[in-house]
C-alpha cells in the first residue's frame, strides 16, 4: 500500500467530511473519505432509522443503486457501441438525436432515451395461441436473473452488495438461469420457429458453460476461496514493485481469461456467437414473437448479462478494484472497477464490429474440441503452479518456463490438429 | 498460429476506428444539412434565366421572349408570352415565362438552342416542395439569376460565353459605326477587325 498520495486522498474528500467528521478515519487509501464516500451517502440516507430496519433498508438501497447504475450503463452502452462500430465502418453514427425541441444535439446523448419511449409506446402483440402468462413471464425472469448476478460482485473495497462465501458458485448458478427464460420465451410464442431457435440458444449456452466454468476453477483453485471479496484481496500486491499480482499476468490466469472472455462472448450471446439471434440471417429467433418493451427487456437482459460477466472477469482475473500501480490508488477503488469494465465492455463492442458470424457447427466445434480440453489442461497447469508457490530464484524461472510451455503448447498443437486442411485459406477466385 | 489472423482483423477494425478521429479518408461522410459536397462544375439540374445586373433582374434579362426554346423542348416544359406595348407592338422580352421542373428532364436543348444565351442549366439542387403542380411551376421571377451567379457556378462556361457576347458586342457596333460613315467613302476599305475581348 502507498502512502506517498495519501494526503491527495485526503485532501479531496476534505469538504465532505467536514459535516461527518466522526464518521471517518482517513487512515490510508483503503479508508480514506473518497474510498469510503459510497457508504458514507448510504448512512446519510438510512442512519436515521433504527437499527433492525437499517439492514433492509440498505439492501433495498443497494438493488435500487445497482439497478439504476446498470440500467443507466445499458442506456449509454447501447449509444456507444452503435458509435464505435460506426467508427470501424468510416461512419459517424447517430448524432443526432439531443434535447427534443431544441437544435442541442449532444453528439446524440438522446438516442438511447427516445429508442426507450419508442419502446413504450409500441404495441404489444401476443400471439393468440401463445401461453400468455408465460410469454409474459420469460423477459421478465430473464431480466430478474440477470440482476440477480450483480448481486455478489465486488464493485470497490467496501461496495459488495452481498457477501457470500460461495459468490462464484452462487453468480454462475444465477447465470444459468437465463437458459430457462429462453427457453420460455420461445415456448410460450407457440411458433414452431421460435422454439427451434431457442433450442439451438440452448445448445449453445449450454455447451459455452462447460468452457466458462472449467475456466474460473483454476482462479478458485489457486485463490483458494469462492468468495469474491476474497479472490480480489488475493490479487492485491505488487511483483517487483509494478507487476501487479492479478491473476491474468500468469501464464494459466492468461490462458483463463482467454477462454473465459471468449465463452463470455457467447453466453451473453454477442458476436461473433449471436447465433440464437442473429438480425441479419433469422427474423429475431425465439425473440420473433416479442415486440415493444418486452423485446427491449430482453435486450436489457442481453447487455446487463454482458456486464455482469464482465464484471465477473474484472474480480477473477484483473484483480477486481485494485490499482494497476501504486502511484495510482489516488483513484478509490470503485473508479477503477469502472475503468476495467468499460475497458472489457469495449472489447466486446471491438470484437462485435471485427468479425463475422460462426456458423452452428463451428460454434459447438470450437466448444467442445478447443475451448474445453485447454479449459483442462489450464486446470492442471494452475494445479502446478499452485503446488510450485515456494519456488524461488532460477526455480522460479523453471516454473515460468512449465507454466508458458504447458499453456502455448496445447493451444498450438490443438489449434494446427483442428484447423488441419482448413487452414490457411486460398481465395482462388477473389 | 492460430488466431493470428484474428489479431490482424482486429488490428484493422482498430486502425480504421482510430483514423476516424483525424484522417479525413477514414471518415467520409458528409453531414448533408450542415455540409455540403463542392459539386463538379457540369454538374446540371434545371434551366434558369441569365440577367445581367441583379440590382434590375427583370429589366436586364437576355431573353427576348423568341420562343425557340419553347418549340424545341422535347417534354415541352416551357411556355412563353412576349410583352407588348399598347399599341400591340412587340417589346423583346417576356410577359410570362413559365417552366415546369417536374416536367423538365435536364437535358439542356434549350440553352443549346438559345441565339441570346439567356437560359443556361443551375446546380441549385435542394428544390423539393409540398405541392406536386403551382410549386413546381417556376415563373420568370423564380427563374431569374444574375450573371454573377452564372459564374459562380460554371465559370469556365460563363468566361466563354461572355467572350463570345463581347465579340458579337464588337462586330455590331463595328458593323453600326460603318454603316454611319458616308457611303461616299471607299467601301473597299474594310472596317479593322474587332479587338480580342
Amino acid at each position: 500500500m502507498s502512502t506517498a498520495l495519501l494526503p491527495v486522498a485526503a485532501i479531496s474528500g476534505d469538504a465532505i467530511r467536514s459535516g461527518l467528521a466522526p464518521l471517518c478515519a482517513a487512515l490510508g487509501p483503503a479508508d480514506s473519505t473518497l474510498e469510503r464516500f459510497p457508504l458514507l451517502l448510504r448512512d446519510l440516507a438510512t442512519g436515521w432509522l433504527p437499527e433492525p430496519w437499517r439492514w433492509i433498508v440498505n439492501s433495498l438501497l443497494a438493488i435500487v443503486v445497482v439497478f439504476v447504475a446498470f440500467a443507466l450503463l445499458f442506456a449509454l452502452l447501447t449509444l456507444a457501441e452503435r458509435k464505435l462500430v460506426a467508427r470501424v465502418q468510416n461512419r459517424p453514427g447517430p448524432n443526432r438525436t439531443g434535447i427534443p425541441l431544441t437544435q442541442i444535439r449532444l453528439g446524440g446523448l438522446g438516442q438511447p432515451f427516445a429508442d426507450g419511449i419508442k419502446m413504450l409506446t409500441k404495441e404489444d402483440l401476443v400471439p393468440r395461441d401463445a401461453d400468455r402468462v408465460l410469454h409474459f413471464l420469460a423477459p421478465v425472469a430473464l431480466l430478474a436473473f440477470s440482476i440477480l448476478a450483480f448481486a455478489v460482485i465486488p464493485y470497490g473495497r467496501h461496495l459488495v452488495p452481498v457477501e457470500l462465501d460461495a459468490a462464484v458458485l452462487y453468480f454462475f448458478a444465477a447465470g444459468a438461469a437465463t437458459e430457462l427464460a429462453v427457453f420460455m420465451a420461445g415456448w410460450a410464442s407457440r411458433n414452431k420457429y421460435s422454439l427451434l431457435a431457442a433450442m439451438r440458444a440452448l445448445a449453445q449456452l449450454i455447451s459455452y458453460e462447460l468452457p466458462l466454468l472449467l475456466s474460473v476453477v483454476p482462479v478458485v483453485l489457486v485463490a483458494g476461496t469462492l468468495s469474491t471479496t476474497g479472490i480480489v484481496e488475493r490479487q492485491g500486491a505488487w511483483h517487483f514493485g509494478f507487476l501487479p499480482a492479478w491473476h491474468v499476468f500468469t501464464p494459466w490466469g492468461f490462458a483463463g481469461f482467454l477462454l473465459f472472455f471468449v465463452a463470455a462472448l457467447a453466453e451473453a450471446n454477442r458476436s461473433p456467437f449471436d447465433l440464437p439471434e442473429a438480425e441479419s440471417e433469422l427474423i429475431a429467433g425465439h425473440l420473433t414473437e416479442y415486440s415493444g418493451f418486452k423485446y427491449a427487456l430482453f435486450f436489457m437482459a442481453e447487455y446487463f448479462g454482458m456486464c455482469a460477466l464482465s464484471g465477473m472477469a474484472v474480480t477473477l482475473f484483473l484483480g477486481g478494484w485494485q490499482a494497476p500501480l501504486p502511484f495510482l490508488e489516488f483513484l478509490p477503488s470503485y473508479g477503477w472497477f469502472a475503468l476495467k469494465l468499460l475497458a472489457l465492455l469495449a472489447g466486446f463492442m471491438w470484437i462485435r464490429a471485427t468479425f463475422p458470424r460462426l456458423r452452428i457447427d463451428q460454434l459447438t466445434r470450437l466448444a467442445w474440441k478447443f475451448l474445453v480440453p485447454l479449459a483442462l489442461i489450464n486446470l492442471g497447469t494452475a494445479a502446478f503452479w499452485s503446488l510450485t508457490a515456494h519456488w524461488t530464484g532460477p526455480l522460479q524461472l523453471l516454473r515460468w518456463a512449465v507454466a508458458l510451455t504447458l499453456v502455448i503448447g496445447p493451444f498450438v498443437g490443438l489449434g494446427r490438429r483442428l484447423s488441419a486442411g482448413t487452414a490457411p485459406r486460398t481465395y482462388r477466385y477473389a | 498460429m492460430l488466431g493470428t489472423g484474428l489479431l490482424q482483423g482486429l488490428a484493422v477494425t482498430a486502425k480504421n476506428f482510430v483514423g476516424s478521429f483525424h484522417d479525413p479518408a477514414r471518415l467520409v461522410t458528409t453531414e448533408y444539412p450542415e455540409q455540403t459536397t463542392k459539386l463538379p462544375e457540369n454538374y446540371r439540374n434545371f434551366p434558369f434565366l441569365v440577367c445581367d445586373a441583379e440590382q434590375d433582374p427583370l429589366g436586364t434579362l437576355r431573353c427576348v421572349a423568341c420562343r425557340i426554346c419553347e418549340t424545341e423542348c422535347p417534354p415541352q416544359c416551357i411556355y412563353i408570352v412576349m410583352e407588348r406595348d399598347a399599341k400591340g407592338k412587340a417589346l423583346k422580352k417576356p410577359k410570362v415565362f413559365d417552366l415546369d421542373i417536374s416536367v423538365c428532364m435536364s437535358c439542356q436543348i434549350c440553352v443549346e438552342v438559345c441565339p441570346f444565351d439567356a437560359i443556361k442549366m443551375d446546380q441549385h439542387y435542394e428544390i423539393a416542395e409540398t405541392g406536386r403542380f403551382r410549386e413546381l411551376l417556376l415563373d420568370r421571377e423564380a427563374l431569374t439569376k444574375s450573371n454573377a451567379y452564372y459564374h459562380r457556378i460554371h465559370p469556365t462556361e460563363a468566361a466563354a460565353v461572355d467572350a463570345l457576347l463581347a465579340e458579337q458586342a464588337a462586330r455590331q457596333a463595328a458593323a453600326k459605326s460603318a454603316k454611319a460613315a458616308p457611303a461616299a467613302k471607299a467601301p473597299e476599305n474594310p472596317p479593322p477587325p474587332p479587338p480580342a475581348a
